[in-house]
């Protein structure tokens, strides 16, 4: 560590203090736009202190929605949201911690064609698949529906490639010392890999549920039924073209909850996320 | 309890590696068998056949009256340690022995008497709660064991468990596995590249080479009778000196130290033969014939000493009683007994015992 006198001291704690600055003051600047009448922001003079409406406004959003375009309140698009990151999260982290338990454990014929097929869809996100994904949804019934929101999306290279990598510093006697000590494979899986990947799950967790929480291409394609909608899109159909029109504290309050859920989690599951990146508990 | 046989084992890893080829042995009731030699020479490959843990290319492996060819590891009724311990990372102690008795469907109150049992056996009760990472290496490897020993097996087996022990804690652990084996009457198998883990445990030594059995013998066989110049080479510290010679007429050979007598009742030789000769069976001798040697090096052990020379141009070794005070550069003559000379084939390295 370099050790610093006098006035270089505080370098380092200006610069931090400008980098949060930086990424603060939008959130701030966006939860006092939520607190301040529709008028009051839309004149393009924003106030730099939260104004008197902070109830009202908050209590609109979540439980009567704005006039906009969507009338759905912000409570439905927070739960479909929410149903849709879980699932996602969780769906990812099953399927692929399963696969990567049978291509690290198992022998098989075509295990490395298996992994390399895995290791493809890297290259083949939603985005790339649109079309032909969206017509397996459509003809399956699929839209509108919390299945069509999140099945497309659960396959994952990324979580399969981490587990397997994890696995494979799990040391090959732990696997010998469970053959001799009665365990077949599943209980190895239930009994010692699992309780092994604890840290690791939770940290793709947390990733994988901010992945799942800002989809916003498939939502927008594969629902139409307002109560159907997840929260970003919701946003994005509250802010009408003719801006006099957009009830901007209702867009900044609603902004402001969509950032609470994955901030919680975050928040919540730290101290796990960085154990989980950073240690091998071996 | 039971005999260990193996007959004809062979083991071809796949990408074509022969790690053991054609070993027979007979590891008897209750005996403590130590599979000696170099690293990779085969010894964990051949300890892990019989575990279960690899398949066998060819041959019979038989635990008791079994043939256990095709018998999973839980089955074959034997357990292992590891030389990393191999401890469940997230289970208490308590758990990693139970484990293997959960497993089982042993009764809870039978599993709970055991593992006490043997933490009291191993002085680990203080710890059965802790997690492994939370004990020391000593503590962890007295673990293993307990999680071997709660299974009551007929059979233990050790790869190289000590060597990841400070050298101290080794002697201990060495002299407890001892006794702990005398105590529970089982059959052990242990597995080492460290001679004097070897000689101070085995009742049996079997010393391996490149995938075979150079020899099997107790531990005081081995050192005395080494049935080739590997054996010889590879057991006592420092190693046995070996020179070519030339057999002038029975009972002399011509080696570089001069003509020396051997036994020639117990060697039959003839033409070019390897001669060898430990360095603790040369000795100074009182006169002034004897062997010239010119001492380099002294090594100081405490109670010996080691000199390093040569006769003629092969170098030596020698370790004499660490007495009086050796001029380096100084001519001394010596003496070998001839019952200390060794005589081995020119090209097959074995012993020319009769
Ligand atoms: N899984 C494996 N695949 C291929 N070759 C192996 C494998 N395990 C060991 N070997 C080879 O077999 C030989 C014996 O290995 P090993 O039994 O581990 O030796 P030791 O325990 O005596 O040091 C070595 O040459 C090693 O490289
Ligand atoms: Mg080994």
């Amino acid at each position: 560590m370099v050790e610093h006198r006098g006035f270089s001291r505080f370098v380092p704690h200006i610069v931090l203090c400008i980098g949060v600055a930086i990424i603060a003051f939008p959130v701030y600047l966006c939860f006092v736009g939520s607190t301040h009448p529709q008028d009051v922001t839309s004149n393009g003079q924003m106030p730099l202190t939260p104004g008197p409406i902070f109830f009202e406004t908050y209590y609109k959003t979540l439980f009567v929605g704005s006039s906009g375009s969507t009338r759905e309140p912000v409570a439905t698009m927070l739960v479909n949201s929410f149903i849709m990151a879980c699932v996602i999260a969780l769906g990812k982290i099953s399927i692929s911690i399963i696969s990567a338990f049978s291509v690290v454990y198992f022998k098989f014929p075509f295990r490395m064609a298996a992994f390399w097929l895995i290791f493809i869809t890297l290259m083949l996100p939603v985005e790339v698949r649109i079309y032909p994904t969206y017509k397996i949804a459509a003809d399956l019934n699929l839209l509108d529906s919390y299945a069509g929101l999140t099945v497309p999306l659960i396959a994952s290279a990324t979580a399969t490639l981490f587990f397997r990598q994890f696995f494979m510093t799990i040391p090959d006697e732990l696997v010998e010392a469970s053959k001799l000590d009665g365990a077949g494979p599943m209980r190895f899986f239930w009994d010692t890999v699992l309780p092994l990947s604890r840290t690791n799950i939770a940290a793709l967790f947390v990733i994988l549920f901010i992945y799942g929480w800002n989809q916003y291409l498939w939502p927008i394609l594969i629902t139409t039924r307002d109560d159907m909608q997840t929260i970003v899109i919701g946003i994005k159909k509250m802010i009408v073209t003719a801006d006099a029109l957009t009830e901007w504290n209702v867009v900044l309050a609603t902004a402001m909850l969509a950032m609470l859920p994955p901030v919680t989690v975050v928040v919540l599951m730290q101290r796990w996320f960085v154990r989980g990146l950073v240690e091998t508990e071996k | 309890m039971a005999t260990v046989e193996l007959s004809s084992i062979r083991k071809v890893y796949p990408g074509g590696v022969e790690a053991v080829r054609d070993v027979s042995l007979v590891v008897p009731n209750g005996s403590f068998t130590v599979l000696l030699g170099p690293s990779g020479c085969g010894k964990s490959t051949l300890l892990r056949m019989i575990a279960g843990l690899e398949t066998t290319t060819s041959g019979e492996c038989k635990i008791g009256e079994r043939v256990v060819n095709e018998v999973e590891p839980a089955d074959r009724d034997i357990a292992m340690v590891f030389q990393n311990y191999a401890l469940y990372p997230h289970m208490s102690v308590y758990d990693n022995m139970a484990y293997g008795l959960r497993n089982r469907g042993t009764p809870k109150a039978e599993i709970d008497k055991r593992v006490r049992e043997a933490a009291s056996l191993l002085a680990i009760e203080d710890f059965l709660s802790r997690k492994p990472r939370a004990l020391s290496g000593g503590q962890r490897q007295r673990v293993a064991m307990g999680r071997a020993i709660v299974r009551e097996p007929q059979v233990f087996l050790f790869d190289e468990p000590l060597s990841n022990l400070d050298a101290k804690l080794r002697v201990t652990m060495r002299l407890e596995i001892r006794r702990l084996h005398n105590r529970l009457n089982a059959t052990s198998i242990f597995v080492t590249h460290d001679q004097v883990e070897a000689m101070t445990l085995a009742d049996q030594v079997v010393v391996m080479n490149a995938g075979r059995i150079e020899q099997i013998g107790a531990p005081g066989e081995v050192y005395k009778h080494p049935a080739s110049r590997f054996v010889a080479s590879f057991i006592g510290a420092p190693a046995m000196n070996l020179m070519p010679g030339k057999i002038a007429e029975a009972g002399i050979v011509e080696t570089p130290a001069g003509r020396l007598p051997y036994d020639k009742n117990r060697f039959h030789a003839a033409g070019e033969v390897e001669v060898g000769i430990r360095p603790e069976d040369i000795h100074a001798a009182g006169g002034a014939d004897g062997i010239l040697f010119t001492p380099e090096l002294a090594e100081e052990l405490g109670a010996t000493r080691l000199l390093h020379g040569s006769f003629g141009d092969t170098p030596v070794i020698i370790a004499i009683p660490a007495s009086g005070t050796v001029h380096e550069k100084k001519e001394m003559r010596l003496s070998i007994d001839p019952a200390a000379v060794h005589l081995f084939d020119k090209v097959t390295g074995r012993s020319l015992v009769r």
